[in-house]
């Protein structure tokens, strides 16, 4: 390979310390260099912004509610589809792209990681399936763990040791990433069509509260020396007064680890409700935005949604049962044994629903109000909040009071007084957004190690070449061109590669799956456990032997191993 | 040299716990198996080797030739229909779909006799579902309606529903009540509580009874419903409504029976309105063992669950009209590639005549009636036994089928992709 140089780049790169400096970037076998020989690719930048390849932190994008999110809408892939196009294969979809949709509209906007925001184990072979046919970013996948009996019986007996173990057999078995809790302990009432309303509420047939099981997996996760850290949905989520629930679990996280956050909650927009009916809605962004100030061990997601139809889709049956209550348009239900839940249904969100418009500000309103961009990344919970293709007007509602004023003239006017956003003057910079959509998710994910979010010499060369000059523009009035530069780069590049030019994607993609495995001692390995081999021989209806996910299904597999302190 | 744990590649069930004897690449005994499965193992006679129709006779040819010749067949085709996919494992279904996608084909799957009503229903109204171990651990009430598990899925009531211990129903043959809806008595209906014999395109009308009993309408429900006395219609919805947790499936006896996709939106609303008292779940009892797989990957990949139509670029999907029923029945198709399946013995005659007008290559182990309308046979290894690959359960869990030894056949998936690498090659990137 004879390398590649990006020249006169107008560079952020936070992890590096680089911001907005006009530097050269050498690239050779996919990595980041020091130089590279004349000889090699040139690609003059002239000045454009040039970050890290864009990373998303919580997004569903494959698997198993996502593609039935898919089989049951055929209105939704009637909204956008593409005919095959070079090395482009044909795509379906609007909220619910098909795989290489999802694939090739990421790499546009200069995303080339992303995280898969639920898993649940027993169905992982088909997240693996689908990573691989979302060719062009490196995909993770977070493990439910919400209403895993094993981990819940762990939790009653108070063997944290014991729920590690677990955590551990579990991700190497499905080659999941992370530990997700999403509505703990509600996804098993859920079985009985029942839920929890507190993390102090007792699980039916367990003997456990939610706020136990998030305790002992923050603990166990440390154990494991995991490179993330739990990544919690709350309990209660869409509920108004919710937000005392997310101080709760807030208040529940330590500080355990000195390179990362002990406890990430995601999409939180949907858990800072005010109020107690959804007539006397309200944000409560500023107390949940002051608890995470205060707490370096907690760091969020915005969760934000955008107007216009979209799909949710979560492990968190019993929420999709309730707003389906709300909708009553249709709603799919899939409960996992012994494991989890899930739930879809379509929605539309209006600028002339007041509790939308209230939703709309809170999420805003959590970014800018973190007053640390490494603690809050942008994210739409994909596409529960939105499609990921709103994200550039995201950042440029982040960029520019202007536009959120603009905007106020145009929602349920009685917003104002639902919500502090209107009298927020904070404008973000473009350092801010550069650390909001790669280089906090990847200090957050713990990937920085394996060279992910940024662009120092050995780093992966994963680079987004936006069609944008911030020395000439100023965000806080031109947000058209914000929103234009982020929706599609001049250039994408992935290991090396240019894989995306000016919105198209030009190459087959191939990208690898990481996952995490953490070495236990052998008192631990539960492969012999009496306890745990009953649950397969007796409660799962698949056996224990065709149960792990086989390496053939993680052609590009990356382990990031670990030594557990167990 | 015996295997454990082999999945079974018969029907929607997967059973994953067969235990397979092999003796110089054949299997010569199965435990746990049920008949269907004993069968699918041991009775395998293969078709030696790739054959053409020549007059009243065929010919033998070899992989080389057979391939170039379907690859040629399809590239002079206008409107090419790859069809059946439900017997072979999800890698060669992905090769498929983008060997339609390629060609600008239809390619559609099984479900377009089967349960496609059923996927029509749920693109309505959704589908409140649950994996197989769900049903074995906490349901007390069984429903099968349409369906005759014990012919159909042998050890679907031993695996997960009747007479399966689970954890919260220790002794399911006691705990769990079973009630049974049908046009007939079956071998099913014989075990069940309760045995709800409805008249013949009766269905909707008794769902929609149940529904208004489970919404407190029962003064509107007159004495009999299509052949169901109002006694015993009030019986059943209130065993449903007093479960603590209710499992219904259904089979072709709803889904092709007068009122077709309507019958399944009835059953899942009536399933929503039990949710509103207890916990309820619905599930399609789906044929094939991997037919779930196909709309799995069709939709992943397209966007829709079967009946593809390529012709514009786009994927378009339309039942009724980009289904192969109705394509064959128009005589728009002029070539037709099937792989995993035997529309011969399912399809209506029109259609069956049409498939012997055109060139119709058949991918397949073994002869069926689709061999005597094809031109052209490729014998391929059985997934299962001598090729593996991913299946979807009929809930939707991913198990991988296991290879049992090597044999001398190449997998649908070699064959498929070599016939993607010619028309690749001819089509251009």
């Amino acid at each position: 390979m004879t390398g590649l140089l990006v020249k006169n780049a107008y560079v952020i790169d936070p992890l590096s310390g680089v911001n907005g400096e006009i530097m050269d970037i050498a690239v050779r076998d996919g990595k980041i260099v020091e130089d590279v020989r004349s000889g090699a690719v040139v690609i003059d930048a002239g000045g454009c912004l040039t970050l890290p390849g864009g990373i998303d932190s919580h997004s569903h994008v494959c698997g198993t509610k996502v593609n039935f999110g898919r089989y049951m809408s055929p209105e939704d892939m009637r909204a956008g589809r593409t005919a095959r196009k070079g090395a482009m294969h044909v795509t379906s979809g609007y909220s619910v792209p098909t795989t290489f949709g999802n694939s090739y509209r990421y790499s546009a906007m200069g995303y080339t990681t992303v995280l898969e925001g639920a898993m649940a184990p027993l169905e992982a072979r088909h997240t693996h399936e689908e990573f691989t046919a979302t060719p062009h970013q490196d995909m993770l996948a977070n493990t439910l763990f919400d209403g895993n009996w094993s981990i819940m019986e762990a939790v009653r007996d108070k063997d944290m040791k014991r729920a590690a173990a677990v955590v551990a057999w579990t991700l190497a078995a499905v080659k999941g990433f992370a530990i997700k809790l999403t509505n703990p302990g509600g996804t098993e009432a859920w079985g009985w069509g029942e839920d929890v309303h507190s993390i102090r509420d007792e699980v039916p047939h367990f003997g456990v509260t939610p706020a136990e099981i998030i305790e002992t997996m923050i603990q166990a996760n440390e154990l494991l020396n995991l490179p993330h850290s739990v990544h919690i949905h709350c309990n209660n989520l869409g509920v108004p007064g919710n937000y005392q629930t997310t101080l709760d679990t807030i208040n529940l996280a330590p500080d355990l680890n000195k390179d990362r956050q002990s406890l990430y909650l995601t999409h939180v927009q949907f858990h800072s409700y005010g109020g107690s009916t959804w007539q006397d809605i309200c944000s409560k962004s500023e107390d949940i935005a002051r608890a995470v100030n205060a707490r370096p061990q907690v760091a969020i997601d915005m969760g934000q949604i955008m107007f216009g139809r979209t799909t949710t889709m979560t492990a968190d049956g019993p929420m999709e049962w309730k707003l389906y209550m709300l909708h009553h348009n249709k709603w799919s239900n899939h409960d996992v044994e012994l494991e989890t839940g899930s739930g879809i249904i379509p929605v539309y969100y209006g600028r002339k629903s007041l509790v939308n418009c209230v939703m709309w500000a809170i999420g805003l309103e959590l970014a800018l109000l973190t007053e640390n961009p490494w603690q809050c990344m942008l994210a739409t919970d994909n596409p529960n909040g939105a499609p990921f293709v709103k994200y550039p007007e995201i950042i440029a509602l982040l960029m520019s009071r202007k536009l959120r004023e603009y905007e106020m003239k145009v929602i349920d006017p009685r917003t104002e007084h639902f919500v502090p956003l209107f009298a927020i003057d904070r404008e973000l910079d473009w350092y801010e957004i550069a650390v909001m959509t790669r280089a906090a998710q990847a200090k957050a994910l713990g990937i920085t190690r394996i060279g992910k979010g940024h662009l120092a010499p050995g780093a992966e060369a994963d680079i987004a070449i936006y069609p944008l000059k911030p020395d000439e523009l100023d965000p806080t009035v031109d947000y058209q061109q914000v929103m234009a530069g982020f929706a599609k780069t001049r250039y994408t590049i992935k290991r090396g590669r240019v894989v995306a030019r000016d919105g198209e994607v030009i190459v087959e993609g191939a990208n690898s799956t990481i996952w995490s495995r953490s070495d236990v001692p052998p008192e631990y390995d539960l492969n012999q456990d009496p306890e745990f081999v009953k649950k397969f021989e007796q409660y799962y209806t698949v056996r224990m032997r065709n149960y792990p996910v086989q390496d053939v299904y993680l052609p590009r597999g990356l382990c990031i191993r670990t030594e557990a302190s167990l | 040299m015996k295997i454990e744990d082999v999945v079974c590649t018969f029907c929607g069930c997967l059973c994953d716990d067969l235990v397979v004897e092999v003796e110089n690449n054949r299997v010569i005994s199965v435990e746990n198996g049920c008949t269907l499965a004993n069968e699918k193992f041991m009775g395998d006679h293969r078709l030696k080797s790739p054959i053409r129709r020549e007059g009243n006779g065929w010919k033998a040819l070899s992989y080389d030739d057979a391939i170039r010749e379907t690859a040629e067949i399809l590239l002079d085709a206008d409107r090419p229909l790859l069809y059946g996919w439900s017997g072979t494992h999800g890698e060669a279904q992905s090769v498929g779909v983008h060997l339609a996608e390629l060609l600008g084909a239809v390619i559609d799957n099984t479900s377009t006799v089967c349960h496609g009503p059923s996927i029509m229903a749920i693109q309505e109204v959704g589908h409140p579902g649950c994996t197989l171990g769900q049903v074995k651990n906490r349901a007390d009430v069984i429903v099968y309606w349409g369906a005759n598990p014990i012919d159909a899925h042998p050890r679907h009531m031993s695996r997960y529903t009747t007479y399966a211990d689970g954890f919260f129903v220790k002794e399911a043959f006691k705990e769990r009540k079973v009630i049974v809806v049908d046009v007939r008595k079956t071998e099913s209906s014989a075990v069940a509580d309760e045995f709800v014999k409805v008249e013949r395109g009766g269905d909707y009308a008794i769902l929609s009874a149940l529904r208004a009993i489970v919404r407190g309408k029962r003064d509107l429900i007159p004495k009999q419903v299509a052949g169901v006395t109002r006694e015993q219609l009030f019986r059943v919805a209130d065993i449903c409504i007093n479960a603590k947790f209710g499992a219904i499936f259904f089979g072709l006896g709803l889904t092709m029976s007068p009122g077709k996709y309507k019958n399944i939106r009835n059953a899942i609303e009536l399933t929503e309105e039990l949710n509103r008292h207890t916990k309820f779940t619905i599930s399609p009892m789906r044929g094939h063992w991997n037919v779930y797989g196909s709309n799995e990957v069709f939709t992943w990949i397209t966007g829709y669950p079967y009946a593809v139509d390529f012709a514009r670029g786009i994927a378009f999907y339309n039942p009724g009209e980009t289904t192969s029923v109705d394509i064959l029945k128009r005589g728009e198709c002029d070539a037709c590639l099937v792989v995993a399946s035997d529309p011969g013995a399912h399809f209506p005659r029109a259609c069956a005549e049409h498939l012997a007008r055109i060139p119709t290559v058949q991918i397949d182990p073994h002869v069926n009636a689709t061999t005597h309308l094809a031109t052209l046979q490729i014998p391929v290894a059985v997934t299962g036994i001598d090729a593996e690959g991913t299946a979807y359960r009929m809930d939707g869990v991913p198990i991988r089928t296991r290879k049992l030894f090597d044999g001398t056949y190449p997998s649908d998936f070699d064959i498929l992709g070599k016939i993607y690498e010619q028309v690749k090659e001819v089509k251009g990137s």
